[in-house]
């Protein structure tokens, strides 16, 4: 760690920088060798290869209810969070008013909190207002907490808008509508899309509200993973299992990088 | 766009455009109404619905009494509840503190020496495990953990059994087996949150201007000294900003304790425990308090320290 002005970094601060690297992806890539091990238990390293568990896997009608019913519940979340995070950014953007920073505060506090605390402040919302739990319940548990990342790359796009557009385009002589129409959308699309990207990713790996919100005839992809944690029965599918897991949320996340990488703020700093 | 002009000033939705801008309170209104309506009815709603019920208790049959008292909130000071609490709180300041030593080195390393495509690269090296599926994180240290698993191989193979065996006897980190032991459960948190610790760090020491370290190193300053006066108090609002995601989490997570580590409960698994099988939501309601008050004190300070810049 030279300081004078230097190129090369001092060889333990290299170290230390790919030690954490290691540390932090070695364990992911873990989980795929391991979905293609022979063994049926967590042996390493693994006494041979197979695709076999991929097969098996295919053929497994509960798993396949799972990962439709996660699809179903987070593109449901998706649509009310990208709805109302982008009306939220909206209001926030230039408008000042008493209480703002509370209402921005509080769009966040759905993230900040620990999850159980949603969780279980939902469950004993329904149970008070006799409202079974379904679907519909862990869908809106997904949404008000999906709704903060949409906000977040909602609001960085709005603020990076410039105003001179908008007034050129009232002064031509469009209405407000058309100037949304027109002018701020083309804008702010691909922000809404990364937002959304993030906000699928996000809702369709939760569990800890998902186990407080859902009934027990919803399982979802994650929920089956989670039992299977605590009664290991059958461990090669449940491999299979995380590495869906894994590609359905890192290509949206991916995708939303990629979408918004040209601009300064890039969607997905920050969870 | 010719057809959309020829319009002009005609129309329903003109004049509505008209009403709107003449009254911005309206449009206002408007455009904040539902997401409000969502957070404040449904969230906070059922947040503030279920934290009052901390002030009623349960009789010996499992019923609550519906009349206000302190008793439930104060037993939480309980030796067994009051252990719970200090166990989460000691658990959550080794995460935050290890997760901000292994961060440091490695975003100054990002911030001061990677350029071009590499930083791109490394960006997208860090934000992928932070979006990386928690349940798929906590299942991959199962595997690694468990006694067949690759630890133990790598351990055989450096014939460095021993200094494993040697950290599981350090009496209250230890344990049976790293799968089941503080040490254990320690280090699933440390890598579950550290990408959250990375990012606002990466981020503070990169506003660091390069030519401050130039004046220092010029003015005589030793690499040390530097590090001391100019880096660190710059890169500090940065670690805190993370420290509030490393603190918050480890505190309230209940899921890494009850799959790796010993039978310890932590506040989450305690909440989780009264509100189900034990039937205790008084008692739930206010173990839910404690992480909620921790929080708004560690934010409070955050923010007078400047971390809110750095988010």
């Amino acid at each position: 760690m030279r300081s004078d002005g230097t190129i090369r970094p001092s060889p333990w601060l290299t170290a230390a920088t790919i030690a954490t690297l290691l540390f932090i992806h070695v364990p992911l890539l873990l989980i795929i060798v391991y979905a293609f091990s022979a063994d049926v238990n967590f042996q390493f390293p693994p006494s041979g290869y197979t695709t076999q568990w991929f097969s098996d896997a295919l053929d497994r009608p509960d798993l396949w209810s799972a990962i439709w019913l996660s699809t179903k519940v987070a593109v449901l979340a998706t649509l009310i969070a990208m709805v109302l995070g982008t009306l939220g950014a909206a209001a926030l953007w230039r408008s000042k008013f008493f209480g703002r920073d509370y209402v921005s505060l509080l769009f966040i506090l759905p993230i900040a909190l620990p999850g159980i605390v949603t969780g279980i402040a939902l469950r004993s919302a329904f149970n008070v207002l006799d409202i079974p739990l379904s679907v519909w319940t862990v869908m809106i548990g997904h949404a008000t907490f999906c709704m903060v990342v949409v906000y977040n790359n909602a609001l960085a796009r709005f603020r990076r808008l410039s105003n001179s557009m908008i007034e050129a385009s009232m002064d031509l002589g469009a209405n407000g509508f058309q100037t949304f129409r027109y002018v701020v959308l083309p804008q702010i699309a691909s922000a809404l899309l990364a937002g959304g990207m993030l906000a699928f990713a996000l809702s369709f790996d939760e569990v800890i509200v998902t186990i407080f919100t859902a009934g027990l005839q919803e399982k979802t992809l994650p929920i089956w993973i989670f039992e299977q944690l605590f009664r290991p029965r059958e461990r090669p599918i449940t491999n299979v299992a995380a590495v869906i897991v894994m590609v359905v949320t890192i290509v949206p996340v991916l995708a939303a990088y990629y979408l918004t990488k040209d601009t300064e703020h890039t969607s997905g700093a920050g969870k | 766009m010719s057809k959309a002009l020829s319009r002009k000033g005609s129309g329903p939705l003109s004049g509505l455009s008209d009403i709107l801008y003449r009254h911005p309170r309206l449009l206002l209104a408007l455009l904040l109404g539902p997401p409000l309506l969502w957070l404040g009815l449904i969230y906070l709603g059922a947040l503030f619905a279920f934290l009052s019920q901390s002030i009623f208790s349960i009789d010996d049959y499992a019923n609550t009494i519906y009349e206000p008292t302190f008793s439930t909130i104060a037993q939480l000071t309980s030796p067994a509840n009051l252990d719970i609490i200090l166990r989460s709180l000691a658990m959550a300041t080794a995460v935050t503190v290890a997760s901000a030593i292994i961060a440091y080195p490695f975003c100054y390393f990002a911030a001061r020496y990677v350029r071009g495509k590499w930083k791109a690269l490394f960006y997208l090296l860090v934000m992928l495990p932070l979006w990386s599926s928690y349940l798929v994180k906590v299942y991959s240290w199962k595997l690694i953990l468990a006694r067949e698993g690759i630890v133990s191989w790598i351990a055989e193979k450096l014939h460095m059994t021993w200094m494993i065996d040697w950290l599981l006897s350090i009496p209250t980190i230890g344990g049976p087996s790293l799968s089941t032991s503080y040490l254990g459960t320690f280090i699933v948190f440390v890598y579950i949150w550290l990408p959250f610790m990375i990012l606002p760090t990466q981020a503070a020491i990169e506003r660091v201007p390069a030519n401050l370290l130039e004046a220092s190193a010029d003015l005589g300053g030793k690499p040390k000294d530097t590090f001391r006066h100019v880096i660190w108090p710059l890169a500090l609002p940065g670690l805190i900003a993370g420290s509030i995601f490393t603190f918050s989490l480890t505190l309230g997570d209940y899921i890494v304790p009850q799959v790796i580590g010993g039978s310890a409960q932590f506040i989450g698994n305690a909440v989780y425990l009264y509100q189900g099988t034990a039937g205790n939501i008084p008692l739930a309601a206010a173990f839910t308090l404690v992480p909620i008050v921790i929080m708004l004190i560690y934010l409070s300070v955050a923010k007078r320290m400047g971390a809110f810049d750095a988010l």
